[in-house]
């Protein structure tokens, strides 16, 4: 790519930005450092090994199912004849609107031995006790990994699909016409071109395992983040936990690493996407089973906990929590709609750098700001403190020294800090949205404006803008609709008087009594419907 | 671009500097406990109450905020809290006259650093199946009871710190190897919260349980949970020697507390005979201060012998018995 523009303002504010994000990291790796060997001597003999363990299970576990889900599924909407494909198509996409906690909670109501299942069950078979029968126990390290993996997996669908519909059919007709037939066509060069997307989404589902904490806590599986919740507020060490904090997001840049060595080379673009595809037609047997796998994937990961959550909210819900919502309500929407404007802001600052300032490093800031994503929500926001607080002090030294008023806790003490993480926590997901948004503008567009002598913020402005508004929405809305889900750093950064949507809901469920946040969790996953529509829209067109 | 940070900074400051009748509160205890509470003061006096309520990083924002910090009031559940935050140097002593009165001596720090406000029990729920029996905490580890306890995860403080007292009685030694017999005692790993426990006892899934005490006078007057509690008696161990453990909550004024002159009026109002009432009536609690009667429900359960254990011992003892619990994998 030839290097369009060069200027020094925007590459300095890219880099600044990257820095600016990495400085919560940085500060976390720093604390690690003076880490009392003692208490790891001591975690390390003891518990580590098996929280270790357990966090590599988990993470197997769910990536793997997901895996299962999220491949066959494309696979079967994108090659096959499947009956109700159309709108399995687009329902397959809704679990991504359900908190992973909010589903574990459900359906640990649902499955438990006091719950209707087993309820019902007893009364038909006249059962008496829990000693008379087996049932499978949900609070586990596999029930965890499946209540992952049922609102995860469409990251993997969504990607995958989408790498097999933009393949290039004349590839498969060529793999025809040497003797193969359509299912080896699949096998042997459809699934192997579809490898990055795979890998990309994959890597994508694992960051959020390692980054989840609400689920495997309210299931009581203990993982590298109990570890660090122990050391942190049980042996009040914040500098081990910092240490173990750093352990697990180096597990995570390994991910990130691995998966685009793997896929260096890679790269695999269609001129012709369109062109008619042949379908594998399936018998009647096969069409039952691909069915069933489907529609079995949208009512447990969506309709039926969604049915749950509303048949709570007819019984349960009253006026005053009404009003309680609209004052959460919009705590949550206020915080979410300015980390989503920023994010995108950032992402497009960013994005237009990597592309006219096409250099060597051009990526580096982009690819630097996105790593927040790896870091646990807890441990960002422990970062957050740790990066505010002296800047708090620090400008209220000025004041003081200059005998102005003291503006207090600025940054640390307000939703400032709050927005500030949800930023670095989802910069990826926008700066990933914006970035392939911004690959299919064609490189003419990049040139023609500079050969009339349009400057380069009009050609920003006036060229590229317009033509990415679709995306742009797109890559509010995933942030907007994380941030409405986030919990962790809410938790711990809230200013007085202050809940979210989230937060309240979490309050409720450790609790065991969500039947009065129900309303509040289905407005969370209405709004995260809409980018899902959304979408959905944009693809059909 | 300068001008508009400057405006915005002065925005912000404007909306934190706003009222001046007001006192900040951080708690560890959940909004619906003591919101009633801080209605009630605000009705009498006037003065604001804001609130951040969060279970976990308490100490850590507080400490990072330093010294200019808003928070002048933090309400904790247990001792332990109570005492890290003054080893942390994050509270300051309070000299009340009122508070010194009304609060027994051994419910307030010989410094005037913290300051009970009321105390809890921890219980052991037994099913009625098992008919009544005389426990101890010792029991727990009893081979008679393979399989049939539940708890909730060792590492919560209400569990911590019944472990921390058991090491000031017995020591380390014996208190580990009760925590691992008492491990291969559960029905399940550790889990839920403590109603969740008389659940499961409720379910078959176990006869005995750990509880705090106000939970079950909670749950007795809870529609869908007095089932729960009805299966289960509430018993009141180790009547026959050191007796039944007791943890408080508590209250302590920020080292740096913007606005001292109203946190202690918040202080001596959570200590005063409306207010200790109200935590008896609507929480289930046992008020501090003497003369305060109990909730009905709670007077049925009858009189008991407490564990006159020093609370900061309780809180001496919190890292040890951390650490007990891991090498016993009590959560594992």
């Amino acid at each position: 790519m030839i290097a369009l523009y060069n200027q020094r303002k925007w590459t300095f504010l890219s880099y600044l930005i990257a820095l600016v994000m990495m400085i919560p990291v940085l500060i976390m790796l720093v604390d690690g450092i003076d880490a009392s060997t003692q208490l790891f001597g001591h975690l390390w003999q003891t518990v580590l090994p098996d929280y270790l363990q357990n966090t590599i299970l988990l993470g197997v576990f769910v990536v793997l199912l997901s895996l299962i889900f999220g491949v066959v599924s494309a696979a079967l909407i994108s090659q096959t004849n499947l009956l109700f494909k159309q709108q399995l198509r687009w329902l397959l996409l809704l679990p991504l609107a359900m908190p992973a906690y909010l589903v574990a909670y459900l359906y640990t109501d649902l499955f438990d031995y006091a719950g209707p299942v087993q309820r019902n069950l007893r009364l038909w078979f006249d059962w008496q006790s829990p000693t008379e029968y087996w049932f499978f126990d949900l609070r586990t390290l596999s029930g965890a990994a499946v209540m992952l993996a049922l609102v995860l997996y469409p990251y993997i669908y969504m990607l995958t699909r989408g790498a097999f519909e933009q393949q290039d059919q004349s590839l498969m007709r060529a793999a025809r016409l040497l003797g193969l037939n359509a299912k080896q066509t699949f096998f042997n060069v459809a699934l192997p071109l579809a490898r990055p997307a795979i890998a990309v989404s994959a890597s994508l589902v694992l960051m959020e395992t390692l980054a989840d904490f609400a689920t495997v806590q309210y299931f009581s599986v203990n993982t590298l983040t109990t570890a660090i919740f122990d050391t942190w507020l049980g042996y009040g060490d914040m500098a081990a936990a910092n240490a173990l904090a750093s352990v697990l997001m180096l597990l995570v840049l390994c991910v990130i690493v691995v998966e685009q060595r793997g896929r260096a080379g890679l790269r695999h673009q269609s001129s012709r996407p369109n062109m008619h595809k042949e379908l594998i037609q399936l018998s009647f047997l096969q069409q039952i089973a691909a069915s069933v796998f489907c529609w079995l994937l949208v009512i447990l990961g969506f309709l039926l906990p969604f049915a749950l959550l509303i048949s709570m909210a007819v019984e349960y819900s009253n006026a005053e929590q009404l009003a309680n919502l609209l004052e959460t309500g919009i705590n949550s929407i206020k915080v979410s709609v300015i980390a989503a404007t920023v994010a995108v802001f950032i992402a497009l600052i960013l994005g237009f750098y990597q592309r006219l300032h096409g250099n060597k490093f051009s990526h580096l800031p982009q690819q630097i700001s996105g790593f927040g994503y790896a870091i646990p929500g807890t441990v960002l926001a422990m970062a957050m403190l740790a990066t505010f607080a002296p800047l708090d002090h620090w400008l209220n030294d000025i004041a003081e020294f200059f005998a102005w008023q003291q503006p207090g806790l600025i940054m640390s003490g307000t939703i400032f800090a709050m927005i500030f993480a949800f930023v670095v926590r989802f910069s990826a997901i926008a700066n990933g949205t914006i970035a392939s948004g911004i690959k299919q503008i064609p490189q003419s567009l990049d040139y023609a404006p500079a050969t009339l002598g349009m400057g380069l913020i009009k050609t920003v402005t006036r060229v590229h803008l317009p033509i990415l508004k679709p995306t742009i929405l797109i890559a509010w809305l995933l942030v907007f609709v994380e941030s409405m889900k986030e919990l962790s750093a809410v938790l711990l950064l809230r200013p007085f008087n202050f809940e979210t949507l989230s937060s309240q809901i979490y309050q409720l469920i450790s609790d065991e009594m969500l039947e009065q946040g129900a309303l509040g969790a289905i407005l969370i996953v209405l709004f995260g419907l809409l980018p899902i529509i959304l979408l959905n829209r944009k693809r059909e067109h | 671009m300068l001008k508009y940070i400057i405006v915005g900074l002065l925005l912000v400051t404007s909306f934190l500097s706003s009222a001046s009748s007001e006192v900040n509160v951080y708690s560890y205890r959940q909004p619906f406990l003591v919101k009633p509470l801080f209605d009630q003061f605000t009705k009498q006096t006037g003065i604001k109450v804001n609130v951040v309520f969060a279970k976990k990083g308490m100490a850590e924002r507080l400490a990072r905020e330093g010294k200019y910090s808003p928070a002048d009031v933090l309400l904790t559940t247990d001792i332990s809290r109570l005492v890290e935050l003054r080893e942390k140097d994050l509270v300051q002593a309070v000299n009340s006259a009122v508070l010194k009165e009304a609060i027994p001596a051994q419910y307030q720090a010989n410094d005037n650093t913290w300051f009970a406000l009321t105390t809890r029990v921890r219980n052991i729920y037994s099913a009625k199946r098992l008919g009544n029996i005389d426990f101890n905490y010792e029991d727990l580890a009893d081979d008679k009871y393979r399989g049939l306890v539940c708890t909730r995860s060792g590492k919560h403080p209400y569990t911590v710190g019944l472990i921390a007292s058991m090491i000031s009685e017995h020591g380390e030694e014996y208190t580990l190897d009760w925590l691992k017999k008492f491990k291969q005692n559960l029905a399940r790993k550790p889990q839920g919260n403590d109603r969740g426990q008389v659940q499961a006892i409720h379910q078959n899934l176990c006869d005995i349980s750990l509880g705090n005490s106000y939970y079950f006078g909670k749950m007795l007057t809870d529609d869908k949970q007095k089932v729960w509690a009805d299966e289960v008696y509430i018993n009141f161990p180790n009547q026959n020697n050191r007796g039944s453990h007791v943890n408080i909550s508590g209250v302590a004024m920020a080292k740096y507390a913007p606005n001292q002159a109203n946190a202690k009026k918040l202080m001596e109002y959570l200590i005063s005979k409306p207010a200790q009432a109200l935590y008896a009536q609507t929480n289930m609690e046992y008020p501090v201060r003497k003369g305060v009667p109990v909730s009905d429900i709670v007077a049925s359960w009858g009189q008991f012998k407490a564990d006159d254990l020093p609370l900061e011992e309780i809180a001496k003892n919190r890292k040890a018995a951390l650490i007990l619990l891991d090498k016993a994998k009590f959560d594992l």
